[in-house]
């Protein structure tokens, strides 16, 4: 059995509790390089002086035990989405030292979105990548690094270009991206090589201690049992049919990190008060005064998108809050939106609401002729209907509700914003109805419209109102 | 009191930070983007973290690495997310990391469309994900509840170290009501099980592996016994006209505010209806169920599903009361009228 030389790294635990009490030899199969790269990063994270401040995220894999042997922090996450954990442990704690450890299915087949998008965040972590052509803790499948005519018991006739495609470079991909800072390919065929994958792993760890962003290291590794060889035979292996694939070396040793990982805007310690401000926590409410309603009021509002027919029926709602009244919103959605026309059903009520929805309006505001045929017909009897009589050139056809031909469109054209049209529809409304009072909608008007200009314009638009109201709507 | 006018996709958010927030990652789904916008808004301006990632399971995996560091962290989406997030939602219960996740439930199965169904009710109650698990439920029916739902949401993610999840769908997600806010901001405590990147915290594991059977066996009995605990520690509900009901609708979401409305007109019709509206769908409120089936003509559970809460119903009342299933699928939804002519034609047939 192959030990682990745990007395050298003091990042590593003595004994193995976590796997069995008193246990001193690593699950690893003799002449497995996990082994040999567990001691080079444990090594690496004592030189440093990081241990304290590491928190090693084990994948799914051979390497799932990790926690057994690192005495750091750990975390075992599922399979392949290690580089998205160690990117929130990341963004959680700023003096941590995250490390991502994976293996080639992990990494390079179930896990390769997470790997490249932590990478093209340029996440200010260490991820190692251990590459040994197959599938170790399954029992020797193949995997996205598995060499053409390399046998597995998933390939048994050895993996054909055709069918399985490619053995994939993943130092290569990653390098294909901006924001990585270090990456390399290293190789265990040998001491030599080791000593270039130690001077390769510290780098990597350097480099999060010094916060320059995104590190990654492919250690070619021998896995002789699923190969199915001597130790000997597959360090000779590795060295002559896996690094002509994978070729060895640096592709990326930048001297500072792409950006400015620290976010000079972002305050951590916010005070609450400053959160609840931010937040308008505290925030005075507007109250103009108090309506009785005569009924409950069950409004729809219809026109084509860009009508304003959305954000006038915030309008309305926003008048309701301020009236002491309760009020629901809900814009039209699913099998009500159809013809290209929107339209909101606001409630407004002394009571609580239970439906948000209006079937079956007692006021219908409509912008267009498409939503005067849509919904005349749904107004429940006594009701309402305002129409922009610009745009629905014909009448109301109902006898047994009051109708409005107001010619919005024309008016707010006169006043230079066509937008505000629906704002005229809403001055008649709150006139006749008396759910609303003008000075409420002049007073929530400035909270809800941030540009001065517009702010203008629909007061105009309120004063149109009222004057067609006053021409057009007799005293009872 | 200030109240602020706002989608029930954005009180979520105000109710997230104002409950102690850290964290918020997320993937944008129609009819939960809003969450993501408000987030992406707010979190960064009030000091906090906002990640788009690049999908759900990787969103799902940053909510399990940020609640393991401690953090209170949150997320928004919708079925098919939701459906992406099984393998995340499953290794949060078994590493017992507290989170909250937000379902705007949308129309399925597969794409479907954005339209409101309540579809999700199996999956998300009854255990996303592989293995025997599950999180505490929360179903609101308003904007408000939206936000109170996430205010109180880390603490009792934390008091079960579970997924809490806040049940919605589309017409509570879109829906704008006034929102009256929470006016204290909830502390994120210190876990003495996370990991901070220190000294203290240096032993601790996180992990849902257990190699010998006695020790997973013991995990598991451990996870059933903290959902029991839930049952007899916070089951939540919405009783309204109960005294005398003789018809008891039970609904939740978009489906209690129409019935809501049903049982208004009909006591104008002189029939006693009245509704329980579950607030907790895990725990879900069967103790009280079975109280009221003892006095109550008929049940009657409204959904937007295939009749997914009617079985948790028939399993509370034990065929003491007709248990009747009024549901809608594909995006339908009734109007109060057709639920109140129903119930009308279904007494008068008996």
């Amino acid at each position: 059995m192959h030990t682990i030389k745990h007395q050298k790294a003091r990042s590593l635990y003595p004994t193995f509790e976590r796997k069995a009490p008193g246990a001193d030899v690593s699950h690893y199969c003799p002449g497995c390089g996990h082994g040999t790269v567990h001691n080079l990063i444990a090594e690496a994270i004592d030189d440093l002086g990081i241990q304290d401040r590491t928190i090693f995220c084990s994948p799914v894999g051979c390497s799932v035990f990790g926690y057994y042997y690192f005495d750091t922090g750990n975390i075992q996450c599922a399979h392949g989405r290690a580089p998205a954990v160690a990117s929130a442990i990341r963004r959680t704690h700023e003096e941590a030292i995250v490390i991502s450890y994976q293996g080639d299915g992990d990494l390079a087949g179930i896990g390769m979105s997470q790997i490249v998008h932590a990478a093209n965040r340029g996440e200010n972590i260490t991820v190692f990548f251990i590459n040994n052509a197959i599938y170790g803790m399954t029992g020797g499948q193949m995997a996205p690094t598995t060499i053409l005519g390399q046998k597995t018991v998933t390939t048994p006739d050895g993996r054909h270009a055709e069918n399985e495609g490619f053995p994939i470079g993943m130092v290569e991909i990653i390098n294909s991206l901006q924001a990585p800072v270090f990456i390399e390919r290293v190789s265990l065929a040998g001491a030599k090589k080791v000593m270039k994958a130690r001077m390769a792993i510290r780098k990597a760890l350097r480099n999060q201690v010094e916060k320059k962003g995104f590190s990654f290291v492919e250690i070619l590794s021998p896995c002789p049992v699923n190969w199915k060889m001597t130790a000997v035979e597959a360090r000779r292996w590795l060295e002559n049919n896996l690094e002509p694939v994978f070729p060895v070396g640096n592709l990326r040793d930048l001297p500072k990190g792409p950006f400015d990982k620290v976010d000079k805007k972002k305050d951590s310690r916010m005070s609450d008060r400053k959160i609840l401000e931010i937040l308008g926590v505290n925030e005075e409410e507007v109250h103009a005064g108090t309506v009785q309603l005569q009924e409950e009021q069950n409004v729809k509002i219809a026109g084509f998108g860009g009508q304003g027919v959305l954000s006038t029926g915030i309008l309305l709602a926003n008048c309701a809050i301020a009236e002491g009244l309760k009020t629901t919103w809900l814009p039209s959605y699913g099998a009500e939106m159809r013809g290209g026309t929107a339209n909101a059903s606001i409630n407004i009520s002394h009571e609580t609401i239970g439906s948000p929805i209006v079937s079956y309006p007692n006021v219908l505001m409509v912008m267009n002729l498409p939503s005067l045929d849509a919904f005349e017909d749904k107004v429940r009897p006594g009701g309402a209907i305002y129409v922009n009589s610009s745009l629905a050139t014909r009448k109301v056809r109902r006898a047994d509700v009051t109708a409005y031909h107001i010619p919005a469109s024309d008016m707010a054209n006169d006043l230079g914003t066509i937008q505000s049209a629906s704002v005229i529809l809403l001055t008649v409304y709150a006139l006749v109805s008396g759910a609303i009072t003008i000075e409420t909608l002049k007073k929530v008007i400035p909270l809800s419209i941030k540009r001065k200009n517009l702010v203008d314009l629909n007061m105009q638009a309120i004063e149109a109102g009222v004057t067609w109201h006053r021409d057009n709507c007799p005293k009872p | 009191m200030g109240q602020h006018l706002m989608k029930g996709n954005e009180a979520v958010i105000y109710g997230a930070l104002l409950g102690g927030a850290t964290h918020y990652f997320g993937y944008p789904i129609t009819p939960a983007s809003e969450i993501a916008h408000a987030a992406a808004d707010l979190f960064p301006r009030c000091g906090k973290h906002f990640l788009q990632a690049e999908c759900e399971v990787s969103s799902i995996s940053m909510l399990y690495g940020a609640a393991a560091a401690g953090a209170r962290v949150i997320t928004g989406s919708s079925g098919p997310g939701l459906s992406l997030m099984a393998e995340g939602l499953s290794y949060l219960s078994g590493s017992e990391l507290p989170s909250v996740v937000v379902d705007v439930q949308r129309a399925g199965p597969g794409l479907g469309y954005i339209w409101p169904e309540q579809a999700d009710y199996n999956f998300i109650v009854h255990g996303a994900g592989h293995g025997s698990h599950s999180g505490v439920v929360l179903a609101p029916n308003s904007a408000q509840e939206m936000c109170d739902f996430a205010y109180k949401a880390f603490e009792l993610a934390e008091r079960y170290r579970c997924t809490v999840f806040i049940l919605s769908d589309a017409y509570i997600g879109q829906i704008m009501e006034p929102v009256e806010l929470p006016r204290q901001i909830k502390a994120n405590p210190h876990k003495d099980w996370a990991l901070y990147g220190d000294a203290d915290s240096r032993h601790n594991l996180l992990s849902s592996i257990y190699l010998k059977l006695e020790e997973l066996e013991g995990h598991n009995l451990h996870l059933q016994e903290k959902y029991r605990l839930m049952e007899t520690e916070i089951v939540d509900f919405e009783e309204i006209l109960t005294d005398d009901v003789e018809y008891l609708f039970v609904a939740y979401g978009i489906s209690s505010r129409i019935c809501h409305s049903a049982v208004a007109e009909l006591r104008k019709k002189g029939i006693k209806a009245g509704m329980l509206r579950p607030k907790t769908l895990f725990p879900f409120p069967s103790v009280r169920l079975q109280q009221l089936a003892g006095h109550v003509k008929k049940i009657v559970v409204a959904e937007l599903s295939n009749g997914q809460m009617v079985r948790d119903v028939q399993l509370a009342v034990q065929g003491a009361v007709p248990v009747d299933l009024y549901n809608w699928m594909g995006g339908r939804i009734p109007s109060t009228d057709e639920i109140v002519q129903r119930l009308k034609k279904d007494i008068a047939t008996g």
